[in-house]
């Protein structure tokens, strides 16, 4: 069995607290503790800049001898000057996804900016993965005022379509991290069953028995849209599989780990939608 | 789960010393499901005892943290008839509203005598409030911890409950020295890193890790701030979150000892005697004697 690819992992150090030597050789080490394959590695610090360019540049060096494990995933800020750039220059760097974190941008569902970097995303087969939080409402700084990513800006996003805007490009395939239920049921049966098919949660803050929001999303949306992560080095490590662990007697006999979506997964399907898209633009 | 598949939390004895059940006096339909989920969650995790307590009507006839008298007297036989059906599967916490004083120490003389090991404060006053010392002296006399909703660093008022921070935990437990006090859900809301400093040096309150908070370097720093003998491992809403702290456990550098101090050890020590039938302190293995040793 190929260990699944965490979906959402970060190195470098969070402003609002203390993370534990966030470091990559350190985050290698905790994946194959914990049985994964490799992880999308974002840069922690670089979602509180205004400008992405240095983060990206530092995760890039940061990442290089560890490339066989941890799979970059850059920031493209879509509103900022030269975004494009930055995208071809993720492209080039082989990255699996991009991170947008669009409330520390201040920008929601409507804005165009968004709307360009699905469209270019979606044709050139490169995920865009949502950080919607960071830590729980309750405990953050003062200082920390972004709020969360709603789940109408991810139905702005996941609606955008080639049937809506020209035809000449595809779709981006979405992950969203930091999802609870309530938020992840209003964005997913927001969506028709073609746009349905874009996008995948990343499970980690979803609550396991005795609400059982994660068994009843495996009956209701299924296992496949739903993705495994570490959420390292915020959260502990452990959670992905302890949920799993935890399903109920008969999802348990029916569901195995490996119809849970992970990076792997999911960057076939971003492949998928950019080929149906470049067969339809032509 | 096959009857011979090892627990997910490991071999060793463990109790939950934070759990809730719900009833059907409540406008949950689910209530059913929602007890089963726990206690088949808790078998295949290995919780041995889960600790639990029930707050009046969950929000149903009164407010789930100001619960009316008569919801919580309804709740409260509920919640001991349900523990004597369960055996040591179930123990119960009283819960009281300390805003009616008479109600309140009434219930839990009645509750002492039906079998309950611990009081449940939530949010119906302040920790630090005058209302509480008759309480907290009952809690002596009897020899049962507080369970204590805390809110970590409560820096405004939320809705619908007056939450308690560590500091106003000190504040009771150093006029109260004699009473446990058992710190809830260090990763149940609010900041856990204000919460160690504000109690460390109240060695009569005492903390559990229940919570659906996960943050890297929770534990670590509770184990840092307070040390293995003053924390209890633990669930509330959320058995996914208390098995992955199990695990990673594990990983913080506490010593085995440690971790069965944490596990069990500990909830033995604070516990009135026999509340978890024949496990004593005394069971630990050689040299496992950290709970009881540094009483």
């Amino acid at each position: 069995m190929t260990a699944p690819i965490d979906v959402t992992a970060w190195i470098g150090a969070y402003p609002f607290r203390d993370t534990p030597h966030p470091d990559p050789d350190i985050l290698v080490r905790v994946l194959d503790r914990e049985g994964f394959g490799g992880a999308w590695v974002g840069h922690l610090p670089g979602a509180f800049h205004r400008d992405p360019v240095p983060s990206n540049r530092a995760l890039y060096a940061a990442l290089k001898p560890h490339r066989s494990v941890l799979h970059p995933a850059p920031i493209v800020r879509p509103d900022w000057p030269g975004w494009e750039l930055q995208l071809r220059q993720a492209q080039d760097e082989g990255a699996p996804a991009v991170r947008i974190y669009p409330a520390q941008w201040g920008l929601s569902g409507p804005h165009p900016a968004l709307a360009e970097l699905v469209d270019a995303c979606g044709s050139q087969g490169i995920v865009i993965h949502v950080t919607l939080r960071f830590e729980d409402l309750r405990q953050r700084h003062p200082l920390d005022g972004a709020g969360d990513v709603s789940a109408a800006t991810l139905r702005a996003m996941l609606r955008r379509s080639p049937s809506n805007h020209d035809g000449k490009t595809s779709s981006a395939v979405i992950v969203v991290a930091g999802a609870g239920r309530e938020l992840l049921e209003e964005t997913h049966w927001g969506l028709t069953p073609v746009e349905q098919s874009r996008v995948f949660y990343d499970f980690h803050w979803l609550w396991g028995p005795p609400e059982d929001h994660f068994a009843h999303l495996v009956r209701t949306i299924g296992a496949s849209r739903l993705a495994m992560s570490s959420w390292w080095p915020l959260r502990l490590s452990q959670q992905s599989r302890a949920l799993i662990d935890l399903l109920p007697d008969d999802l348990r006999e029916s569901v195995q780990t490996t119809d849970f979506a992970d990076g792997l997964s999911i960057t076939r399907a971003a492949d998928k939608c950019a080929l149906l898209g470049s067969i339809n633009g032509t | 789960m096959s009857p011979s598949s090892p627990p997910l939390g490991g071999p060793e004895p463990l109790i939950d010393v934070h759990a809730h059940f719900h009833t059907p006096f409540t406008n949950r339909a689910d209530w059913t499901r929602y007890n089963e989920s726990r206690l088949n969650a808790g078998k295949r995790i290995g919780v041995r005892t889960h600790v639990a307590s029930i707050l009046g009507s969950w929000g149903h006839t009164s407010p789930t943290y100001f619960a009316s008298p008569d919801d919580q007297t309804r709740a409260n036989d509920w919640m001991l008839a349900f523990a004597h059906e369960n055996g040591l599967t179930v123990r119960a916490y009283v819960a009281v509203n300390p805003n009616f004083t008479a109600h309140a120490l009434t219930e839990i003389e009645r509750g002492m005598a039906a079998g309950a090991i611990g009081i449940k404060l939530a949010a119906s006053r302040r920790a630090d409030d005058a209302l509480i010392d008759d309480i907290a002296a009952a809690a002596a006399q009897y020899g049962v911890p507080i369970l204590q909703h805390v809110w970590q660093h409560r820096r405004r008022d939320w809705p619908n409950q007056d939450a308690s921070d560590g500091l106003d935990l000190a504040r009771i437990a150093a006029r109260h020295p004699r009473a446990t006090f058992l710190l809830a859900h260090i990763g149940g809301g609010g900041d856990w890193a204000h919460t160690f400093p504000a109690v460390r040096e109240f060695p009569n309150i005492v903390m559990d890790l229940s919570g659906s908070g996960i943050d890297r370097g929770m534990l670590d720093e509770a184990l840092k701030g307070v040390g293995a003998e003053r924390l209890l491992w633990a669930a509330d809403l959320t058995l996914c979150t208390g098995l992955t702290k199990l695990r990673a456990l594990e990983h913080t550098g506490a010593s085995p000892q440690e971790i069965a101090a944490m596990r069990w050890g500990n909830a033995v020590r604070i516990f009135p005697a026999g509340a978890f039938g024949n496990l004593q302190t005394g069971d630990m293995k050689a040299g496992d004697r950290l709970a009881e040793g540094r009483e």
